[in-house]
């Protein structure tokens, strides 16, 4: 039989452990390359529900073969995967149910059931219901090993490299039918067809995993690594890829912090993945909230250092000969801890001079003023004249608007106005 | 001089740090019914919200007979869109009107005898009386408009905003609503009406507000609702505003 | 209290949890937010474990508290991933369920080791409960949770209402729904904890749902749904544990909810599935009789004041019809029409209906036609509706109109009122 040939044969000598991770980091990319369109479907609660509700389909099948090889296992899972498909998708849409209540009810009932089934008809070590929650990573090993491979890491495999087919066979498909099911069905592909094939394949995948990993860990390693991936990223085969590499870089953490502290394997790939999402949370370059922060802080230094800018022009205009002070100028522009930084970097721009506590700008630093006054006063202009706006409104407008003007804008803005060379205040229009 | 009952100053309201509402300043007078046109995306519905709280401003204030709404909520009455709502909720008819006595009733207390009364008049002000034990979910556009309607007459208000009341209902329900706001405008009261249709403004309205993402005018509808104004209002967004308010959502000029 | 047998107390234990979880889970379904009964539910097992390493004991108020805190957290956790990151509610859910029974797996594992005092069952005793295992303090825990819930559902009744339905307006009025939204979440919470030691993860899971979803399926109004959850609730507990001997007793309630649900479903009037198809019939009958009626009319018009004889042939040629033969008797036996053989012949009753049928649907062909320029093969509306829809002016205009084409039916006004209710035929509006 094909299956009994060795297929690492050739490979030098694989620890215990070795084992684990690799089983584990197959699990994870088994699930992680189904996880994504789960997340963007927004369904990833079903991840959850068919991983509970695939448990009668499981008994059944069990006791039909009479024992406990894959075959068998995965026609009940698909048979119940779909079966729970269409359940809920018939609650939702013909008894007006909502659709996280269809889940819940149609997932919890069918998980009494097998439970119902298990102490009735089956008995024994292999069903031990708990194992299924929490896996049994730990005992990975080459006991009843199938094609040189232990057991769990060759069904993983198998699935994992049917999930990989479906996907790069049907790509456009699910990518279309993920994010516009309305047009994907009008162009004939099905997006029922495609739900009900990506439900079973998760049913599927779960099964395979629950040897290893146990059910609630699969619900993670379907959905964690993929919304972590989906905050780095915003192209769908990006994602994809990234979701796997972020499983398997799960399942190595999980595993040496386990050997480390001793203790559950999966629970602990878990976790791993857990904190990798909230990594990425904060560091995602484009979405994470540190990098918002920084871009914050940065708009409102450029703030600032434009606005100390702008006043030093004014001050100039006005024809004074007298020159601010750095603390009346950090008064003037609102004052706060970031006006000193603000002055520093202005000073090694070059853009201002500073005489001990007197500023003063430079030929740059004039430079750049002239233009941020001229927005505003361009813009002010642009309020009175288009929006109609009285004159005592507009200053704070501009004041605001002024920053985000480029030149291109202001070329504009001068094309609409009436060209004369003064503001509504008077003021000239550098 | 008649008493403001609306005012608003100088406000900007941003989505997302994109400003969608620009330096809106306007002033209602007491006892108009106020048309609020403009094409669609033009903050129509936004200008609302911002006025009753439900969202932030970036700058500027709404003041309600000349205090802050928080004060004042007790003199406002909303009609939201029907889209907003789950209309699948297990409430009667006369439940959604009876939660209009809600604010009124504060913390705890329970709708009585006199809050009933209040239900049963607005039903009957608004045609519904018949179907005050009917689910939402089995009523019409129109009627469903309608017990929207009498939930805001239940709020017993001096100052009213309805949006959208007569997108998709029928032309007796549109009728009825209209005698409904000529009623409330002859009792004192002020009405502004996010409406989309331009062909009644002249007849429905005493003033109208005209709205693209700015102020175009704001004034008596003889005076204000003029085709000059019009073509400003429907010409097409200013592509300056565009650009700077994308520039502002990107928080630096654009490249 | 010690009067009570073991059985008895589980009786009343589970009952008090159904009820008060029915209550709560009404909340939860109507806000979309079945599933986080799920999340809680898992989320609850870092708590206890934490709670149990502190203290070494297993003491169930301690217990309850560390679960409730790992909830609320998973709650925090929830809204903040909602709020600051761009992944969606259903995977937010999802990644904190299993992240946090992940963690609680590895500290179960921790306490699972020798020396630390917790046994090799807990896992199970966590996911499936030991109802079997009702104790005079958890009764008394059970009772008190339940009084001061429904307290709060009692005195927030309305607060809650108006926030569930309408957001926005509830917020214009000056609510803090935000506020008023985590208490219903804490309420939620509360339960789900208290019952998690004593039925597990899965039938709580299924109580916070399907008792709610049943009632659903019976009233409109809010007030009857949350009393009828709460009853649902208690006699699943009852019945549950009653019916299920010999039967897990956590799977043996869930699936008497399930089935509960399930006759809701097909059963309930007007919102059950048998009645829906039923009103549907109805009312296809009730329309094809008025075709009869109003094609009967037409053919004879000609002719009036004078009641011709129509045979058969002629009526089978003049339209498409279904089942002809059932619907010419149907109208016989309603009074509409005389037979003698195969030719029938309006009777007054007929006449005037028949009459009423027609002006209508003519005024609406006039109003579409005149008012919306659609062409006449294109009309057929019901035959109420023109009267209630369109305003007076109108409607003498049309009329006017109808009767100068020659076309206005004579009408008299006493016919009787219409055979069907106003309710039926409202319901199945589109």
């Amino acid at each position: 039989m094909i299956l009994q040939t060795p297929i690492f044969a050739a490979m030098p000598e694989v620890t215990p452990g070795q084992w684990v991770v690799l089983t584990g980091a197959a699990t994870n990319v088994a699930c992680a390359l189904l996880g994504c369109f789960l997340v963007l479907r927004r369904m990833s609660m079903m991840g959850d529900a068919l991983s509970h509700a695939v448990l009668p389909g499981l008994v059944v099948a069990f006791l039909f073969s009479g024992s406990m090889s894959i075959l068998p296992l995965f026609a009940g899972a698909v048979a119940c995967g779909l079966l729970t498909t269409f359940l809920i998708q018939t609650l939702h849409q013909y008894g007006r149910v909502p659709s996280d209540a269809s889940m819940g009810v149609v997932f919890t009932s069918m998980f009494a059931l097998g439970v119902v089934l298990v102490k009735k008809f089956v008995s024994g070590l292999h069903f031990d219901i708990a194992c299924v929650y929490e896996g049994t990573l730990e005992l990975v090993s080459l006991a009843d090993p199938i094609g040189g491979l232990p057991r769990p890491l060759f069904t993983t495999l198998l699935v994992l490299l049917v999930n990989l087919a479906v996907l790069v066979l049907l790509w456009k498909e699910l990518k279309l039918s993920s994010f516009d099911p309305a047009l994907a069905t009008t162009i004939g592909i099905s997006a029922t067809a495609m739900h009900y094939l990506l439900m079973t394949l998760v049913a599927v995948t779960a099964v395979a995993s629950f040897e290893a990993v146990g059910s609630i860990l699969v619900v993670a390693m379907l959905i964690v690594p993929a919304a972590t991936a989906n905050l780095l990223t915003d192209r769908l085969a990006v994602m994809v890829l990234l979701s796997a590499a972020v499983g398997v870089a799960s399942s190595v953490l999980g595993y040496w912090a386990a050997a480390f502290w001793d203790t559950n394997i999966a629970g602990m790939m878990t976790v791993a993945a857990g904190l990798l999402y909230v990594l990425a949370v904060f560091l995602s370059p484009r979405y994470g909230v540190c990098s918002t922060l920084v871009r914050n802080v940065r708009m409102s230094l450029r703030v600032l250092r434009e606005d100390l800018l702008a006043m030093l022009y004014r001050v100039e205009e006005l024809g004074s000969q007298k020159q601010m002070t750095a603390a009346e100028a950090s008064e003037a522009v609102g004052g706060g801890w970031l006006v000193g930084w603000g002055v520093r970097e202005l000073v090694q721009k070059g853009r201002i001079l500073r005489d001990g506590e007197r500023l003063q700008l430079t030929d740059k630093g004039r430079q750049d003023a002239r233009q941020l006054v001229r927005s505003h006063r361009l813009w002010e202009t642009y309020l009175v004249q288009h929006l109609g706006m009285p004159l005592d409104h507009v200053h704070e407008p501009a004041h605001r608007v002024e920053h985000f003007i480029n030149e291109q804008l202001r070329q504009e803005l001068e094309s609409e106005i009436d060209p004369s060379r003064q503001d509504p205040h008077g003021r000239d229009i550098p | 001089m008649s008493t403001v009952a609306f005012e608003i100053h100088d406000m900007t309201v941003a989505y997302q740090r994109r400003p969608v509402l620009w330096d809106i300043d306007l002033t209602i007078p007491e006892g108009n019914l106020v048309g609020i046109v403009g094409p669609n995306g033009a903050g129509k519905t936004t200008l609302i919200k911002a006025a009753l709280g439900l969202v932030p401003l970036a700058s500027g204030k709404v003041e309600i007979y000349g205090k802050s709404y928080r004060d004042q909520r007790r003199l406002v009455g909303y009609v939201p869109q029907r889209e907003s709502v789950d209309w699948d909720f297990p409430v009667t008819v006369n439940d959604v009107v009876l939660m209009g006595t809600y604010g009124r009733l504060g913390w705890f207390r329970r709708p009585g005898r006199p809050e009933r009364d209040i239900a049963e008049k607005c039903l009957e002000q608004v045609g519904m009386s018949a179907f005050a034990n009917r689910q939402i979910r089995q009523l019409s556009g129109g009627q469903q408009q309608r017990v929207f309607l009498a939930r805001a007459l239940a709020q017993d208000a001096q100052l009213y905003f309805l949006d959208e009341p007569f997108a998709g209902v029928d032309a007796a329900t549109e009728s009825a609503i209209v005698d409904l706001l000529h009623t409330l405008r002859s009792g004192g009261k002020t009405v502004l009406v996010v409406h989309h249709d331009l062909q009644t403004v002249r007849d429905y309205f005493d003033h109208v507000i005209l709205l693209n993402m700015r102020l175009i005018a704001c004034g008596p509808v003889d005076t204000t609702f003029t085709n000059d104004n019009l073509q400003k209002t429907y010409g097409g967004r200013l592509t300056i505003l565009d650009e700077a308010a994308e520039a502002m959502r990107q928080r630096e000029p654009l490249r | 209290m010690t009067g009570l047998s073991l059985t008895e107390k589980v009786m009343i234990g589970t009952s008090l949890l159904g009820g008060m979880s029915g209550v709560v889970g009404c909340f939860a379904v109507l806000r979309g937010r079945s599933l986080v009964g799920d999340m809680l539910a898992h989320a609850a097992l870092p708590g206890v474990c934490l709670a149990f390493l502190l203290m070494g004991t297993r003491n169930l108020l301690g217990l309850s508290l560390g679960a409730l805190a790992s909830g609320l957290l998973a709650i925090a956790a929830v809204t903040i991933i909602v709020r600051w990151t761009r992944t969606k509610e259903d995977a937010a859910i999802g990644i904190v369920l299993s992240t946090f029974f992940g963690a609680g797996v590895v500290l179960l594992s921790q306490i699972q080791k020798p020396g630390v005092g917790g046994s090799k069952a807990g896992l199970d005793a966590y996911l499936f409960g030991e109802p079997g295992n009702m104790l005079n303090g958890d009764l008394v825990l059970l009772t008190v949770v339940a009084v001061v819930v429904l307290v709060f559902v009692g005195l927030l009744f309305k607060e809650f209402q108006i926030v569930c339905f309408d957001t926005d307006f509830a917020q214009s009025q000056g609510w803090p729904t935000l506020r008023l939204d985590l208490v219903m979440m804490a309420s939620l919470a509360v339960v789900t904890i208290v019952g998690l030691p004593i039925v597990g993860v899965i039938l709580m899971t299924a109580m916070i749902i399907l008792p709610a979803a049943t009632a659903r399926f019976w009233t409109n109004r809010l007030h009857v749904m949350l009393l009828l959850a709460g009853g649902f609730g208690i006699a699943a507990g009852l019945f549950g544990t009653k019916l299920g001997r010999g039967l897990p007793a956590g799977a043996a309630i869930v699936l008497t909810a399930a089935s509960l649900f399930i006759l809701s479903l097909l059963f309930a009037p007007q919102r059950g599935i048998v009645a829906r198809l039923l009103a549907e019939y109805r009312l296809r009958k009730r329309i094809a009789r008025e075709h009869l009626l109003r094609a009967l009319y037409e053919l004879s018009e000609a002719q009036l004041p004078e009641l011709i004889t129509l045979d058969l042939q002629t009526i089978q040629d003049y339209r498409y019809w279904r089942s002809l033969e059932s619907l010419l008797q149907q109208a016989v036996e309603a009074g509409e029409l005389q037979r003698s053989g195969k030719t029938f012949q309006f009777t007054p009753l007929g006449l005037r209906r028949a009459a009423k049928l027609t002006k209508a649907h003519r005024l609406w062909e006039m109003f579409m036609m005149q008012h919306v320029g659609i062409a006449p093969d294109h009309v057929d509306r019901d035959a109420d509706d023109v009267e209630h829809l369109l305003p007076e002016g109108l409607l003498i205009e049309l009329e006017q109109k109808l009767a100068s084409e020659g076309r206005l039916p004579d009408v008299v006004e006493e016919v009787p009122i219409s055979p069907h209710s106003l309710g039926a035929d409202k319901a199945t509006r589109p």
